[in-house]
């Protein structure tokens, strides 16, 4: 078959997806119309794709959904992981059909639109996933046009050629709150009127928003602790002036080696303080680096919902829920430093934990949403760890 | 950690017969245990009373028992085999009840057996229904309500505490006979009052009633790390209310969001937990309301399941295999992902595509059963399609099931014809809508095609919108279809082969033929895609070739295919589809045996299957598998994309019974090559004229017979060939109305009755040969020598179809000039018909008269049997002599062993009401045992007692039998009575029987008397009942049989098993009561001369 330069759109073919290496898939337009770019990943997670769509560690990324049939549930203001949608856009294999679910409130078509997201659908999904892992995460365009009007491929990828992945972009000053608030809601409790309000606790965190989920924050509440969130940039100074039992590094979008040029001064200053340290995903990453590790990018990443995870003291596996493209190198491991976690799909780093500071993280998502709930242990941990600090500080001062 | 050191030994307990609810999923998921244990290096002991598995193949196991799976029988053979260890969760409920049975006797215990998978008090948990409610309460999971009651009073608490709609059932009646389900008050206390009464210990169950729910299942994998993992969930289309087997499922479950599957999760593993499972698969069932999302447990079964061998071919997962590493010690991080080979077993499968599961059904074998679907399960098999969208999958799945779909086809609907009002439509189809019955989803079309509001189907159904709105999708191309004609450019024709739309359904809808339609289809280059089945979502590389076929892309760029063709010299086996009765697993067997005999011989082996229960569907059967429809479209296609590279030798199409048969015109027509006996061979042989010539140049006989194209010439025909005659309308396959008349009454009846068939093709009429001992014979031939490969003779009389009488290899009442004479013309027709491979041969003896009955040059459903019998397998044999092999090439074993071998069939009576128990010339059981000993007599009473039809040693024998017959049982009856049994009988029987000194006692027929043989055989009162009635009195003694088969009584219905029956009995007299089991390494074969 010759190559295609243009085409003109009809009502099924009026969308064209462009990588930067030229490859290009023709489809269908859905959300808004218009033009996206972002780094093009896959994702494998069958449910949770309005948990996944709110992600903020999805910012400028255009999110590859390798289950076919995306939207069935359609969306609800329950399922949601920030107030906005920080991917750049979405690419389904099928048509978005109506919604059928009991807590269904919106069609996702509508959703995307409201949210102003660019999507496409009608792509051989699985050929592009295909591509993304032998090739390696690309930069790419999503073009929608009304139906009839002309698509030039040859122009849109002349436009991205050059333009390379995340690696090198800070991003989570991109998601990160702008002021500080405070959190106080706990997790869905399905037919128990969904979201509950903390009542009282005797312990606060501080929770480093990089671009976090909620889940996260809802998953510290269940575990009966006060949050307060502060945007990314916050100094030490600050965090320590709202006197947190514990800090919480959060998850959040771009080259953690990027953001790690502000963020490891202040989680030093955390560390040596011996303040508590929890940390998830780009929040490990960041954790990592402050303790000298360093950080890669990974060829095809890690995102889905059925990642197996080995605990290397307990050896049991966990399978969690993950999304990262960059990781913690395994080389030149400091003394101070355990590797705790390990993939069991590609046995790279996925926990580590301080020997001489109460610090620890994990690189997949304990607080899971969408994914299973198995590793939310972790927030258990964290908060032991806390209250055994709390007693042991006490302990010095008698 | 490493596998177990402590035990060298481990029995294997298999699942014995097919019967509903328990097929050939478990020789699949038994034959992946045996082969891992094996493998590990452990001794494996099999016990299986089913030969027609690949699990009883020798190479399976070390030491194989085709014996009955009973408790007592197990016993011998851990007596014998002192195994260190019993593998209890592969063999279905079967062996999980033989086990559990075998630790209450203390076997396990006496003999220091090691329980692998689940212990007994979790099977207890998970079976028991009051533990298991206990045991959700334990950990904070919600079960549907329920109460036990004993009086009104308590009555009305549990109303209280339940609500309405509740289920009530009596406890202790049989079938819950008295209970219902109360929608009122007033319904209540009517229904509880009434099975109050109903039931002997004045108790009544009640349940709040979940019918219509949302059923989900989860497969779920623990190990003894308690690292648990979710393999599959599946989405049941029917609400609850229907089977899950019964049901058309989904996988994954579609209508969840993640919170809501999340809970099921972590409810699934908390249920494995708490029932027990240290190590293994289970499934556990769920129901959700579909308003509130409510969740409640349903059930759940400790061990491998129907389900999880569809999950395993729905993901790719082997739960089986894994599960019995898990079982000998592995932990799932330590066992490999076949599929990907770098990565782990401990993970959970991601797929991106549908699977659709759609059951087949039987009812046309038992027309006075109602077609109603309930929680009984009553379908006979399955098929299972992947699809890259859900109308995909669903489309394909329909024309899979070869019921004569080739997508939504108009179902037939009762009292709706073509000139029914618009109105009078819409009310039929809307009480059809009502029924759960085995159409329903096409009743659903019909529905829509006739303007019914989707809301109003919902509230009929209960099917979730989501899958309606796909259908009405469906639906409305298929109108524009009709409308406007076929697509003419490539985008549109693509999209609605993205749908799933098939040629044939396009052609349907077009007015055209389908060869039209594909050939438009090819002009506009337009051929599916193949995806791999890889268990990652392409997350990772497989090197496996599990694929199914789909449409993808679009018109404007090429679509990426990974079928991969290889260089290789290369030939296609087609299997044969969903099981249904008379095709069933026997033809799985052949056809695994054809994938290894051709990869054997260096070639690569291709499989083109549906049925996600069978062994031929595993990914590691065939070199490549393709798991597709059998339609002439799908099959075309992926010969087409396998001819890109390489050599395709042929297809073969003689393994699988009638499914890829009928495929054969379509292949020579696109000039396929058919592997081994020529097609024209097969049509001269179906072809009634053209066999009916060659009979007469060979000089064979066969019964004089008849081709009537008039209903008028009928009767003429008849008087030339004299009654008894076998009638059949010759376009009905399957024996459907296929019946042996013996006046003109019947004929009468027959005509009245069969109106709808006569009146669509020619009727064949066969002199019916009376009380003539029926022969099959099975014969390899590599087109220039012949072997005799076995030579079964029936217990049954010919009029009973050959798949429904027990059958006995070698001969056992035979002449030995007679055995020659068979071999003789076996032989003649083998050459005549060029046979390369098999052939099977059905002979009928009367009077020392050898009459052909039919010829099938190809397997037949008793190649497995063979293979067991004679330790030649035959299969595999054929294969090689297609493809070019000698007979004078392979070492082959007699065919007339030292020992018996005897057969015997499982019939679903007792599933299908007001079905009569009488065999006849239509083929009716799901499944085969097999007893063996070194008499024929012990190897019947094997057979019997392993399809539950246990020949008693003592107590009361009740006889009833027609007068022409009453002279043929007195020696058998003499037998009984020098046995020590007590003979009872009806009145004429009775009399006839004292008057021939045996002593009988006289018991009332049900109209002559209160007490009488129906109430008896309820109270249990005998222990074997002959019954032998002619058309006239089967009437009446319909009841008698009916109540034996409810009350599982043994009994028989033909002279030739009572006769046998008597001389078992007193055979096991003589053996003190006790039979020898004896494992297949341990029988002595003897070389066959060449």
């Amino acid at each position: 078959m010759k190559t295609i330069d243009t085409f003109t759109s009809n009502s099924d073919h009026n969308a064209v997806l462009v990588l930067s290496t030229g490859s290009f898939f023709i489809g269908k337009g859905i959300g808004c119309l218009g033009k996206t770019e972002g780094e093009l990943c896959f994702n494998t997670g069958i449910t949770g794709y309005q948990e996944t769509l709110t992600d903020p560690s999805y910012a400028e990324q255009l999110i590859t959904f390798t289950f076919p049939h995306i939207g069935n549930v359609g969306t609800n203001p329950d399922d949601l992981e920030a107030k906005n949608v920080f991917c750049k856009g979405l690419i389904i294999r099928e048509d978005i059909t109506n919604p059928s679910n009991f807590r269904s409130h919106t069609h996702l078509n509508n959703w995307l639109i409201t949210n102003k997201v660019i999507g496409i659908s009608n792509i051989d999904t699985r050929a592009l996933t295909t591509l993304i892992r032998k090739e390696g995460p690309k930069h790419a365009c999503i073009t929608s046009v009304e139906p009839g009007q002309k698509i030039d491929i040859k122009s849109i990828h002349s436009a991205i050629k050059n333009k390379g992945t995340l690696e090198g972009q800070e991003l989570s000053q991109l998601v990160t709150c702008k002021k500080t608030y405070t959190w106080s809601e706990h997790s869905f409790q399905l037919g128990q009127d969904g979201y509950k309000t903390l009542k009282k606790s005797d312990l606060h965190i501080v929770a480093i928003d990089y671009g976090i989920k909620h889940n996260i924050l809802r998953c510290l509440t269940d575990s009966g602790a006060k949050i307060t969130v502060v945007p990314a940039a916050t100094s030490a100074t600050e965090i320590l002036s709202y006197q947190p039992d514990g800090v919480f590094l959060s998850n959040g979008p771009g080259d953690p080696h990027e953001t790690a040029k502000f963020s490891t001064p202040i989680i030093r200053e955390l560390l040596d303080k011996h303040i508590p340290i929890f940390g998830i995903c780009l929040g490990n990453q960041l954790l990592s680096i402050a303790a000298k590790l360093t950080t890669q990018k990974m060829t095809k990443g890690h995102r889905g919902a059925n990642q197996p995870v080995q605990d290397l003291q307990s050896k049991k596996v966990q399978i969690t829920s993950q999304n990262h493209g960059f990781c913690v190198s395994q080389t030149s491991v400091p003394e101070n430093i355990e590797i705790t976690h390990i993939s069991l799909f590609d046995q790279s780093i996925e926990g580590i934990r301080f020997k001489d500071r109460p610090a620890f993280s994990v690189q997949f998502h304990p607080e899971s949403s969408p994914g299973p709930h198995e590793s939310r242990h972790l927030f258990e941990e964290f908060i032991k760890m806390i209250i055994r600090h709390k007693r042991e500080k006490k302990h010095a001062k008698t | 950690m490493p596998k177990r050191s402590d035990i060298k030994s481990i029995l294997v307990i298999g699942a014995g017969p097919i019967v509903i609810g328990q097929a050939c999923e478990f020789d699949y998921s038994g034959t992946q245990a045996c082969k891992v244990l094996k493998d590990e290096g452990y001794t494996v002991i099999l016990i299986n009373s089913n030969p027609a598995t690949i699990m009883t193949d020798p190479e399976t196991a070390d030491h194989i028992y085709i014996e009955p799976i009973t408790p007592d029988c197990v016993e011998k053979i851990i007596k014998k085999e002192r195994p260190d260890a019993i593998l209890s969760t592969v063999g279905g409920q079967t062996a999980l009840n033989t086990v559990l049975s075998l630790h209450k006797r203390g076997t396990l215990k006496k003999y220091n057996i090691i329980l692998l998978g689940a212990n007994p008090n979790a099977i207890e948990k998970a079976e028991n229904r009051h533990l298991f409610n206990k045991a959700m309460a334990n950990i904070g999971l919600d079960v549907p309500k329920n109460d036990i009651v004993h009086n009104m009073a308590e009555a009305k608490k549990a109303l209280e505490k339940i609500g309405l709609p509740a289920i009530i059932r009596p406890s202790f009646t049989l079938g819950g006979s008295g209970g219902g389900i109360a929608n009122n008050e007033d319904e209540f206390y009517e229904i509880v009052k009434n099975g109050l009464n109903l039931s002997p210990n004045t108790e009544v169950l009640i349940d709040e009633s979940i019918l219509g729910w949302k059923e989900y299942e989860m497969e779920v994998i623990r190990d003894k790390n308690d690292n648990a993992i979710i393999v599959c969930s599946i989405e049941n289309i029917d609400p609850m209310g229907t089977h899950t087997g019964d049901s058309i499922t989904v996988a994954p479950a579609l209508t969840l969001t993640d919170k809501e599957y999340q809970l099921m999760r972590n409810a699934s593993i908390a249920v494995l937990r708490e029932i027990g499972v240290e190590t293994g698969g289970s499934n556990v069932q769920f129901a959700t309301h579909p308003d509130t999302g409510r969740l409640v447990v349903i059930e759940m079964n400790p061990r491998v399941s129907r389900s999880s061998a569809l999950a395993s071919k729905a993901t790719g997962y082997p739960i089986a295999k894994v599960a019995t590493q898990l079982a000998i010690g592995y932990t799932l991080d330590e066992i490999n992902n076949d599929f990907t080979q770098c990565t782990p077993a401990s993970f959970e499968p991601s797929i991106d595509y549908i699977v659709c599961k759609i059951p087949r059904f039987a009812f046309e074998k038992f027309p006075n059963s109602k077609q109603t679907l309930s929680t009984q399960m009553k379908s006979v098999g399955e098929t299972m399609a992947i699809g890259r969208s859900f109308k995909e999958s669903l489309q394909k799945g329909l024309r899979s099931l070869e019921t004569g779909l080739s997508g939504f086809d108009t179902p037939l609907i009762k009292e709706l014809t073509q000139n029914t009002s618009l109105k009078d439509k819409q009310t039929l189809i809307k009480k059809a809508l009502t029924n759960p019955c085995p159409d329903r989803i096409l009743i659903i079309a019909e529905a829509m095609r006739h303007k019914i509001s989707l809301k109003e189907i919902q509230e009929k159904t209960q099917y979730d919108a989501w899958y309606l709105e796909q259908i009405q999708e469906l639906i409305n191309e298929e109108a524009q279809l009709i409308e406007h004609g076929l697509p003419k450019d490539k985008p549109a024709f693509l999209k609605l082969k993205k749908q799933g739309f098939s040629d044939a359904r396009l052609a349907k809808l077009t007015h055209q033929t389908e060869e039209n339609v594909r050939k438009i289809r090819h002009s506009l280059n337009c051929h599916p895609v193949y995806k791999k089945v890889d268990t990652c979502a392409a997350e990772f590389e497989a090197t496996s070739s599990y694929l199914y076929a789909c449409y993808e892309g679009n018109a404007l760029q090429n679509s990426v295919c990974e079928s991969a063709p290889s260089n290789k010299q290369k030939i296609i086996i087609l299997g044969s589809g969903p099981n249904r009765i008379g095709q069933g697993i026997e033809f799985d067997y052949a056809c695994v045996h054809a994938a290894k005999a051709i990869s054997e011989e260096g070639i690569e082996s291709i499989m083109i299957n549906c049925n996600p229960e069978t062994v031929s569907t595993d990914y590691d059967t065939s070199d490549k598998l393709y798991f597709d429809p059998l339609t002439e479209e799908d099959v075309l296609e992926i010969i087409l994309t396998e001819q890109k590279k390489g050599h395709l030798q042929g297809v073969i199409v003689h393994f699988g019974g009638q499914t890829p048969l009928k495929l054969s015109k379509a292949l020579e027509k696109n000039n396929i090559p058919i592997i081994g006996t020529e097609p024209d061979k097969i049509d001269l042989a179906e072809d009634r004229k053209r066999f009916k010539d060659l009979l007469h140049s060979l000089d064979l006989k066969q019964p004089k017979n008849a081709i009537c194209h008039k209903i008028s010439d009928i009767k003429k025909t008849i008087k030339q060939l004299n009654y008894p005659v076998v009638i059949r309308p010759s376009n009905v396959l399957g024996g459907r109305a296929m019946e042996i008349l013996h006046n003109d009454n019947e004929l009468n009846r027959y005509l009245d009755m069969n109106t709808a068939f006569i009146l669509d093709g020619p009727i064949l009429i066969d002199k019916f040969l009376e009380t003539a001992i029926e022969i099959d014979v099975d014969v390899l031939s590599d087109g220039t020598d012949v072997f005799i490969a076995g030579i079964l003779e029936h217990i049954e009389e010919a009029g009973i179809h050959s798949g429904d009488s027990a059958c006995c290899l070698p001969t056992y009442s035979l002449s030995k000039d007679l055995v020659k004479t068979i071999e003789t013309y076996s032989i003649k027709l083998a050459k005549a018909l060029n046979i390369k491979g098999l052939m099977n041969v059905q002979f009928a003896i009367q009077n020392n008269e050898i009459y052909v009955i039919e010829v099938n040059p190809r397997a037949s459903r008793t190649v497995p049997f063979v293979a067991k019998a004679t330790g030649n397998s035959i299969a595999k044999i054929a294969c090689k002599l297609m493809i070019g092999k000698k007979l004078k090439d392979f070492s082959l074993k007699s065919p007339y062993p030292s020992h018996y071998c005897v057969k015997e069939v499982t019939i679903p009576f007792p599933r299908f009401e007001r079905t009569d128990t009488c065999l006849g010339p239509e083929m009716k059981s799901t499944g085969e045992s097999m007893g063996i000993d070194s008499s024929f007599e012990m190897a019947f009473y094997k057979a019997q007692e392993a399809v539950g039809n246990t020949i008693p040693i003592k107590g009361n024998i009740l006889i009833s039998v027609k007068d022409s017959e009453k002279e043929r049982v007195l020696d058998a009856v003499n037998i009984f009575k020098d046995q020590g049994f007590s003979i009872y009988a009806t009145q004429n029987t009775a009399n006839f029987l004292n008057k021939h000194n045996i002593p009988t006692q006289h018991v009332y027929k049900i109209k002559e008397h209160a007490i009488n043989v129906v109430t008896l055989i309820e109270q249990k009162k005998f222990s074997l009942i002959l019954n032998i009635s002619d058309a006239e009195t089967q009437e009446d003694s319909y009841d008698l049989r009916r109540t034996a088969v409810m009350n599982q009584t043994s009994y028989t219905t033909t002279i030739r098993s009572f006769n046998a029956m008597a001389k078992s009995v007193k055979t096991m007299a003589r053996l003190n009561n006790q039979y020898h089991v004896q494992s297949l390494d341990e029988l002595d074969y003897k070389q066959h001369k060449q």
